[in-house]
This record gives structure tokens, sequence and C-alpha cells, in this order.
């Protein structure tokens, strides 16, 4: 049957037909203002951040992010157990990249501690940093190239990243909860076998990451999704608290590893990649970037990795090796009390901060002298970089919500500790 | 003359009436002083153009738990220009459980402010938006105290309505 027009009908009866009560709302659904709750099932809100946007038809007026459908109380946790124990607790903040938050907790402890572990073992934790910005800016690059619609892309960058997976079950026994480093060191040294792989990775990565470049950076449909999407000013973006390549996308020329340098990062050669636009495309490009500059920072690492312990020799905070517990009384001693009793660091309080691949990862201990910490604040990128998403997506599309989220590339595990 | 000098003579000269207590422990410095200062010493800290500490990191709270003081405020702020991080510390006792906001000095301080109010329930006069951070709006504990059990109060959170 063909459709009425409106000129095929009368005016008075149009006019009548309007005037009946039905209680039933005429006016165009897209024309009002509407509540639209996006997540926590939502794939694109990556875990459980849920979203409350006010629409006014496609156009998003005002966003409200919500937080706290995975809560798991670690600062509780981690002031009723030992600084030892905490360790495997910190691969499950950021777990794209355990290895750096496993990291950033033993050099906060270390200082409250007083204690330095060995150069090679710092070299090695430098190398495990780095591969895991790799690992987990291709996991950001994945997402947000699936996030606007391209698979293969997701799919190539998994690949590489599983290669690091691989090095990674070699080097400490576990692919995804590493739980690596030690107070005082790293837990075993970093075999030849190791080392070969890394050096075979990095060498093929430039052309892997190029291959997957080749797809996105020419794709008309990836940069006008991203290019003028999100922009947050330089002052914006420090004034909401972001850091990593959130920040640095929008041209701030902050990064940890150069304004607060910890472990050897002042001994080596590489550039802090900063771009100006601070649109979701930007941060994209800086961490691409980014990750070339992680392959010329281990370069440099394998070529200048002193040989030696990768333990510190000092019984009262560090916990001896294995094979001298079964064999000696003194070192079971010493381990006994540590895994007990704790390492007992002065009293004080420290703060310390590293750069994480999606920003800066600090804790924040005070110690009364016992062997736990009285208190263990995390101060996690990700739930400080999600503040700014009211900011970045007012005004833009219901789908570009989507890009946004992926761009600054939040990691659910750490934003709800 | 070294940043730590120069933010406690700019500090001193700037706010005579406050009694200040500069500490340095392991090279990090602390300024603690009265929590009814704190608006007005973050604003400066954060405009002096010889400061400039833009970037507030983090803002958290110390249960004492004994003490008279019981709880902390403790504010960790960053200074690009001078590549140095400072440490604020303001005392809030249990009876009065409150401190200003400070975000309106920056902005991050809004989540940042909430997260302490939702864990330790120390309230921050002036904060436009203060809902708790990650528990349910009606819970009635704060968990970060040192009084909140580890395994949680049975049947404090209640399941959803069917």
């Amino acid at each position: 049957m063909d459709k009425f027009l409106k000129d095929d009908v009368h005016p008075k009866i149009i006019e009548a037909l309007l005037k009946i009560d039905t209680g039933v709302k005429l006016d165009d659904a897209l024309d009002n203002e509407m509540i639209l709750n996006m997540g926590p099932q939502h794939p694109a809100t990556h875990g459980v951040l849920r979203l409350v946007l006010r629409l006014d038809g496609e156009t998003v007026m005002a966003c409200v992010p919500e937080l706290g459908y995975l809560h798991r109380g670690y600062e509780k946790m981690a002031e009723n157990m030992s600084y030892y124990e905490f360790i495997p607790h910190t691969d499950r903040l950021d777990y794209l990249a355990p290895l750096s938050n496993n990291v950033a907790w033993v050099l906060a402890v270390e200082k409250l501690a007083g204690i330095e572990a060995p150069p090679r073992a710092q070299y090695i934790r430098m190398m495990v940093c780095e591969m895991s910005r790799i690992a987990s800016h291709l996991v950001a690059i994945g997402a947000l190239a699936l996030d606007v619609g391209a698979l293969t892309v997701f799919l190539w960058t998994l690949r590489e990243r599983e290669k690091i997976l691989d090095i990674w079950d070699i080097l400490c026994g576990a692919r995804f909860t590493n739980s690596y480093t030690r107070i005082g060191g790293v837990a075993n040294d970093a075999q030849p076998e190791v080392l070969q792989k890394v050096k075979v990775f990095i060498e093929e990565y430039e052309e892997n990451l190029r291959e997957c470049e080749k797809l996105l950076n020419t794709n008309r449909i990836f940069i006008e999704r991203l290019e003028g999407v999100g922009i947050i000013s330089a002052a914006d973006a420090i004034d909401v608290g972001l850091t990593g390549p959130s920040l640095r996308g929008s041209g701030v020329d902050f990064d940890l590893r150069r304004t607060k340098p910890y472990m050897f990062y002042n001994d080596m050669d590489f550039n802090i990649v900063t771009f100006s636009d601070g649109d979701s495309l930007a941060r994209y490009f800086v961490r691409a970037d980014e990750t070339r500059e992680s392959v010329k920072i281990v370069r440099q690492i394998l070529d200048k990795m002193p040989k030696g312990e990768t333990m510190l020799n000092q019984p009262k905070k560090v916990l001896p090796k294995k094979t001298e517990i079964y064999s000696r009384m003194e070192e079971l001693i010493h381990d006994f009390m540590i895994v007990n009793f704790g390492i007992n660091p002065p009293v004080g309080e420290v703060y310390h901060a590293i750069e994480n691949p999606k920003g800066e990862l600090g804790f924040y201990l005070v110690s009364k002298g016992e062997g736990h910490p009285w208190k263990c604040k995390i101060r996690s990128p990700s739930m400080i970089n999600l503040q700014s998403l009211p900011q970045l997506v007012k005004g833009h599309m219901v789908s570009d919500v989507v890009a946004i989220i992926g761009s600054i590339d939040p990691v659910m595990g750490e934003a709800d500790k | 003359m070294t940043i730590n000098e120069l933010i406690e003579s700019k500090l001193k000269e700037n706010f005579k009436d406050v009694g200040f207590t500069f500490t340095t422990y392991l090279d990090e410095l602390t300024v603690s002083f009265n929590k009814k200062n704190i608006v007005e010493v973050c604003s400066f800290l954060k405009t002096n153009p010889e400061l400039e500490f833009l970037l507030s990191e983090d803002i958290t709270a110390i249960d004492n738990a004994t003490r008279k003081n019981r709880f902390t405020v403790v504010y960790h702020i960053f200074s690009l220009k001078n590549k140095f991080r400072l440490r604020l510390k303001c005392d809030v006792d249990e009876s009065d459980c409150n401190i200003d906001t400070v975000s309106s000095v920056w902005k991050t301080a809004d989540w940042q402010e909430r997260e302490a109010y939702d864990m330790y329930g120390i309230k921050f006069n002036n904060h436009s938006d203060l809902r708790r951070m990650y528990m349910p709006e009606d819970f009635e504990y704060h968990p970060l105290r040192k009084d909140f059990p580890l395994l949680g109060i049975p049947g404090s959170l209640s399941l959803p309505k069917k």
C-alpha cells in the first residue's frame, strides 16, 4: 500500500488528529535531550567503566564517568600484608604491563628501606619496563583501531605482543602475571636465551610496526574518526591531571624518565615524544613513536648491561636464594623472619613514581617501622586520566566517545584499584 | 638558593601568620600547616611564577588512628618548571572532619578529593560534586579507616533489589 503523504490528507483532519490526547509524545525523539547509559557491559568501555551521557540527538552534551564495579581494596590489603607479599598484587593493577608495576612498587619500597638493587638488576628492570611499554602500547594501538572499526591491526599488534609474553615465559615462568621483581633485585637473572630473544624482537619490531602503520596512517576512515576528536589543550591537560602519552599528545614534555630520572635512564639516549594537536590521533601517534624510543632504549640496555649479581647482599632486607635456604641455617632464619615479620623499613614516608605506559604510577608509603606499610596510596594513571573524559567527549557524537576512550587507554584494574 | 630554600622563604614571606613546619626526609620536602590556609597556600604555590606547581599528582589522607588529630590530608604537587615534587600536609580532627577543597586550584583535585572522602570520610568544603568514588552512595562506612575491618562488615553492602 502506498504511504499517505501530508498533501493527501486534508489539513483539518491532520489538525484534529494531532489534537487528540493519546498520552504519547509525538515530538521527534532525536530533538530531545536524553540520558544514555554506556557500560559497564558496553565493549567500548574497556572493562567496567560506566558512562552516563546526556545526549541531544547524537551529540554528547554532558558525561559523568562512574567507577566502582571492581573495587578490590588493594590499598587496604597493602596495609595488612608485608611489602613482599604485595608484589604479586601490583601485577593486577595495570594488567597489560604487570612488570612495570612490579618495578614501581619495589623502587618505592627500596627507597623507603634505604637499599638499592645491584646495577645488573636495575638494567634488567629497565629492560622489562620498556618491553612492557611496548606490549601495553601495542594493545592500546590495536584496541583503538578496533574501536573505530579496524580489526586486522588488532590481530597484528597482539601477534607482536605475544612474542613479548613468550619472552616473559622464559624469563620468569609466567606470561601474564609475572611478579618478577624482588625487593633488592629481581627473582632470577636474565638468561642468555632471553636476551637473545629480546634482541631478535627489537630487530624485527620496527618493520612489523611499520606494517601496522601502513594500514592505519593512510586509512581515511581511521584518520577522520580521530583527527580533531577529543581535543584537550596543554594547560587543560595538566589541570585535569593527565599524564603519560595522553598528556604528551597535548604537547607537554613531561616524562618522569627524564623529569625525575630513576634507575639508569639518565645514561640512556632517547627522545620524549610529543605531539601538539592534543586530539585522539595525536595520542595514537605518541604511543606508536614511543615504542620506537623504547626499542632504542632496549638496544642500549643490551649493549651496556653489566655483569654481576642480580640480588643485593643484605640479609635483613632481601630474601635469600632458595638453594641456600635449604642448606644453611642462617639463610633459613632470615627467610623465616622476612616472610613472617617483613622487612621493617625505618619510620618515615616516601612517594615514588615511575613513568608507566599509561602515565605516572606512584606509590605513597608511610612506614611506622613495622613489617607492613601503615599507609599505602596508589596514584594510578588510568583513574586520573579518566577524569578528563567529560571534557573530551563534550560536543562530539556518541560514536566518537568510543574512539576517545580508546585514545586515553584506560585499564580498569588500575582505575578501580 | 636551592629549590627547598626558595619554597621555604617564599612561603614564610607571603604567609607571615601561618605556622609552617618544613621537614625533609629522603630528599622529599614536606610542608605542614593549618588546614584553614590550604586554599590560599595552594593557589600561591600554583600561581607564583618562580614555583608554578601546576600539577596536582595525588591527594589522599592518613588515618593516624589513636592520635588527637586523627587524619592528615596529604597533597603531592609537582612543578614542571623546577622538576620538583612537594608534599603538603594538613591535620584534620575527627570531631571537625572537614577541609576546604582545592578543586578550584587544580581541576584534577575533584576526583582525588572524592576518593579521599569516600575512603576516609573527610568532607571537602565547597566541593561542587562530593559523591563517593568507589563505594555505593548509601554505604555508611569508610573502608580505609583503621577501624574498618579488612574482611569488611557482613551485611553492610546490600545486594541490588530484584
